[in-house]
């Protein structure tokens, strides 16, 4: 009997699992995401580029309305900088990225690379002495530039759509950043009027054109292959990071937790047979 | 309390704070010396696991409300600011939705085990019909809370749930109104849900002193379901229940933490990341899994009843639910409280906690669809190729008569030899009747596993034959069809059935086990023999 | 915890039920005191906070012998074009009884350690009392600020030279990005 309402219990979270897979498109790509086990952390090299490639495409017309260039460089972000002491000459170097050990973070206020990235967005503001609005080169505590003023005028630039903000898309579609990247390789390249065949695009035709082209970013990294795989791979990485940007402490946290828990229930488990030895119950 | 109190205050302070204030001996008398039955299981620790989920939902409620701001335009951002930038804000943010979950979750298994071992009845009624307020209140508080987010399902389960009370004869919409502060959800909604949302949890608490106190009062059922005769019976609370609600309690938080650090959106809905958006619906609104049975019942009521309408009978339906358990106690009329002497009951009480389960499940489900089917549906397709075409108007004498004028004409026109004839009616009176003589007669027989398969299936027949044929007849068949709706009319009849016809029932006629004298009786003999 | 009610269990299980009470109690007690912390730490201020803005000012708007009070991480700060005498005044101060000395040379240095120009000072504008914001008042003792809540009494360089105040108002963290611009932070 126990057991039976113990099975059902587990059901019953089952069951929620279930309820919510509904889908009409064709199911997602599944890629193996770095980020995909429990344990698994950014690869932030790809988050790096997938911020380029937002930067340098989907920015155009998709805003991101919760991020901060701040937040680029922040513990856990893809531009984090960390001073690190050399162990041969001892000379402190600064370098982008947790080193494998050691190293100090450096304040994102003091991150010239996330300064940089920011100063190179023009930025709408009030100008404090004449009061009316002009444009200045953004600051870390701006908000990523928004491509239109509001809901309106993104509507009117893009025939009646809407680009929808991105600051937590991958949280916000079934699929997660699976469906971001099927999206985004899914094009057949059919056109009926303004819009475009997508397998992967519930309904099968959306309003965006296919972003992406061989080549339409540049990387640095040779290595890289500039392809619309790699940018849809590559963009799906900053989108989740986006979404999901305390994932790494929060895994690291909760192992720590877990193992902790797990040591706990069993001194208590000792605990209570020690009390109850001599009691029959 | 039951006895008398055995606390004896050792030092000056505790004798002098005794004589004023005597909540070292209340504390000592209800959770040191406090006697429990010697027999209880582990479904006995989920009263400490809720009252941790108590704590936790108030201490991470209160620290989520300094940053969150109530306002339209602000909600889903400051979320948003409390996710990313709060220090540890996307760890108390995600205890919270993730241990509004885990509270329901350890409600359900404390409900289940008080209906199993028959602790609604009596001394317990009291206890048990608090239980069910704050029950009650959790599943207000939880709907209230879901609200502030203010993503697309937080706007639309507000809409759907408080239209809901537009279903009430008479004063429904003025109720409706009331609720929302406008004719829609809205500002005044938000400010007032946050404001409920802070105060209920406290209303809980309150109800929950009183449970405890009842429960006190009345002393703890057991597995046994005896009453406790002896001293031989029970043991002390500290540190025989402590103890082991503490080690029952860690495991639940392993669970807890499970799911806070590794799947913290597992239980909750994609669409509430999406802003909410008055101009759109999102595809399916469905509420958090744990009024998921609620809603399978409110959706059951596809038809009406008598005078009472569709919308209305779910509603009914579903508060019917819920009011079933506050009388639970008087339609039970078996005098064995505790299932494991009760052979039958015990049978129907696992299809029922079975049933409770399919509700949950079609609760989330499309209710259209189609779980099982006898046959496919299927169509006839009828026409004529070739032959000669002819038509001509008629016009009926008035429109009472219409019907029996038409099917006059179709008489006529198949006297003169037409194969087939259609009529297309143009107003009250007038109609064109065209007939086809001559050509052959053809048919074809299209299924489909669905209704939209079945058409898709005519419209690719008629584009084969094409226009060789001046009209198609077709003649639709569906078949019966099992669908997530009939699953629920099931599973709901069975839970009303079971505490209004079984419980009633089976207490009279069934003839238990046999049941322990005492609580220490069964349990010496098990040490005995092993 | 409780003992346990007395049983024949006597001698080395003593120990062994106590070691097992007492690692079960501290290793909750940890876990607890873990559990607060996330909990005080929320309070601190958030990342957005942390992060604000500089303050950008245009000095060709503040005519010689007044002074502009900008907003700068929530706080009013002074930015005063001081007038000959009043730098007079403060270079003259720097060798009277300070309570807490220092020149106006030094406190008008900018925060990448160049030298500042007499002309200007940036002070934050709050009272190191207890955080009223001083009024600058022409003809005062010392020539400077005065604190309307307590009597604090600054002089031209921002020094404290009289009242309850304990210490100087402190310079507020600046460069020049050109002749006619300051950045704040």
């Amino acid at each position: 009997m126990l057991r039976a309402l113990t099975a059902a219990a587990a059901a019953a979270i089952a069951i929620v699992g279930v309820a919510f897979a509904a889908a009409e498109a064709e199911h997602p790509q599944d890629y193996p995401f770095s980020f995909d086990s429990p344990v698994g952390n950014y690869d932030m090299a790809a988050v790096q580029r997938g911020f380029q490639v937002y930067n340098q495409v989907c920015a155009a017309c998709h805003a991101m309305e919760h991020l901060s260039y701040r937040h680029l460089g922040e513990e856990g972000g893809p531009f984090a900088l960390y001073r690190v002491r050399d162990h041969e000459t001892g000379e402190m170097t600064m370098q982008i990225g947790k080193p494998e050990h050691g190293g100090t973070f450096v304040d994102v206020v003091d991150n010239p690379y996330v300064r940089a990235i920011a100063e190179e967005a023009i930025i709408s503001d009030i100008d404090p002495n004449s009061g009316q609005l002009t444009d200045r080169p953004g600051r870390i505590s701006d908000r990523f530039r928004q491509p239109f003023p509001n809901e309106i005028a993104a509507r009117a630039s893009n025939g009646g759509a809407y680009p929808v903000d991105l600051s937590v898309i991958t949280a916000a579609r079934h699929g997660g950043a699976d469906y971001i990247r099927s999206l985004l390789m899914g094009y057949s390249g059919e056109v009926n009027g303004t819009l475009y065949e997508n397998r992967y695009f519930p309904g099968g035709w959306l309003a965006m054109p296919a972003p992406l082209g061989e080549g339409v970013v540049a990387y640095n990294d040779p290595e890289v292959p500039q392809t619309v795989e790699q940018y849809a791979t590559d963009v799906a990485y900053f989108l989740q990071w986006a979404s999901d940007p305390h994932m790494e402490e929060r895994k690291r946290m909760g192992i720590v937790v877990l193992a902790f828990l797990v040591v706990l229930a069993g001194l208590m488990y000792l605990a209570y047979k020690q009390v109850w030895r001599g009691e029959s119950h | 309390m039951s006895g008398l109190s055995t606390y004896e205050p050792k030092s000056g302070l505790t004798r002098w704070l005794d004589k004023r204030l005597p909540i070292i001996r209340l504390a000592h008398d209800s959770f040191v010396a406090y006697p429990t039955p010697r027999n209880l299981n582990y479904f006995w620790t989920f009263g400490a696991m809720l009252s941790l989920c108590l704590v936790v939902q108030i201490v991470t409620g209160i620290v989520l409300a300094m940053h969150y701001t109530p306002h339209v335009d602000h909600a889903f951002a400051s979320v948003q600011r409390i996710d990313r930038d709060v220090p540890f804000g996307w760890l108390i943010q995600n205890i919270h939705s993730v241990g509004a979950s885990m509270f329901f979750l350890a409600v359900y298994i404390h409900m289940f085990r008080g209906l199993y071992y028959g602790s609604y009845k009596a001394p317990r009624e009291v206890l048990w019909i608090l239980g069910c307020i704050i029950y009650l209140l959790m599943v207000v508080t939880g709907f209230l809370g879901y609200t502030l987010p203010w993503g697309q399902m937080s706007f639309w389960g507000a809409t759907v749930i408080t239209n809901i009370l537009g279903a009430v004869p008479f004063v429904g919409e003025s109720i409706q109104v009331w609720i929302r502060g406008g004719g829609s959800i809205d500002q005044p909604t938000l400010s007032r849900f946050f404001s409920l949302h802070y105060l209920l949890p406290f209303v809980i608490a309150g109800v929950v002193a009183l449970h405890v106190w009842a429960l006190h009062e009345a002393g703890q059922n057991n597995p046994a379901g005896v009453d406790v005769k002896s001293k031989a019976d029970t043991v002390p609370f500290t540190p025989y229940a402590t103890i082991k609600d503490l080690f029952a309690v860690i495991l639940f938080v392993i669970l807890f933490a499970t799911f806070v650090f590794f799947m913290p959106n597992a239980l909750g809905h994609a669409d509430n990341y999406i802003p909410a958006n008055p101009l759109q619906t999102p595809p399916e609104i469905v509420p958090e899994w744990y009024l998921l049975p609620f809603y399978a019942i409110l959706r059951a009521f596809d038809f009406n009843i008598g005078p009472i309408d569709s919308k209305l009978a779910g509603v009914i339906g579903m508060f019917a639910s819920i009011a079933v358990l506050f009388v639970l106690p008087w339609i039970d009329t078996s005098r064995v409280r505790s299932m494991r002497y009760r052979p039958i009951a015990r049978q129907f009480f696992l299809i029922f906690v079975v049933a409770c389960l399919i509700l949950g499940w079609c609760g989330g489900q499309n209710p259209g669809l189609i779980l099982a089917k006898p046959a496919d549906f299927s169509a006839t397709l009828t026409w004529v190729s070739g032959g000669e075409v002819r038509s001509e108007q008629f016009t009926a004498p008035s429109e009472g008569e219409y019907e029996e004028f038409a099917q006059a004409q179709r008489d006529r026109l198949a006297e003169q030899g037409a194969t087939m004839t259609s009529i297309t009616r143009e107003n009250a009176r007038t109609a064109t009747i065209t007939g086809v003589f001559g050509g052959t007669q053809s048919t074809e027989t299209v299924t489909g596993a669905t209704p939209d398969a079945m058409e898709e299936a005519i419209t690719h027949a008629k584009e084969e034959v094409g226009s060789g044929a001046a009209f198609f007849s077709v003649e639709r068949r569906s078949p019966y069809t099992f669908t997530v709706t009939t699953l629920s009319q099931i599973a709901t009849f069975y839970y009303f059935f079971f505490f209004l016809v079984l419980l009633p029932l089976l207490g009279l006629r069934e003839k238990p086990g046999r049941v322990p004298d005492t609580i220490a009786k069964p349990v010496l003999t098990e040490q005995g023999a092993a | 915890m409780a003992e346990p009610a007395a049983n024949a269990h006597q001698g080395d299980d003593t120990t062994r039920r106590d070691f097992i009470f007492i690692a079960a109690g501290a290793a909750s007690a940890v876990g607890v005191a873990a559990t607060v912390w996330p909990f005080i730490d929320q309070m601190n201020p958030a990342a957005d906070t942390r992060a604000l803005s500089t303050t950008e000012v245009d000095l060709s708007a503040v005519v010689l012998g007044q002074q502009i009070k900008v907003m700068w991480q929530g706080k009013p700060v002074f930015v005063r074009h001081r007038t000959a005498d009043e730098i007079g005044r403060a270079q003259r101060d720097d060798f009277a009884t300070l309570k807490d000395p220092q020149s106006d040379a030094e406190r008008l240095v900018q925060e990448d350690g160049a030298a500042g120009r007499p002309e200007w000072i940036v002070l934050q504008a709050s009272c190191t009392h207890l955080g009223c914001v001083p009024t600058f008042v022409e003809g005062s003792s010392f020539g400077g600020w005065f604190c309307p809540c307590h009597g604090s009494d600054y002089d031209t360089s921002g020094r404290i030279r009289r009242g309850p105040a304990p210490a100087n108002l402190p310079p507020a963290p600046y460069v020049y990005l050109n002749e006619t611009s300051i950045r704040i932070g």
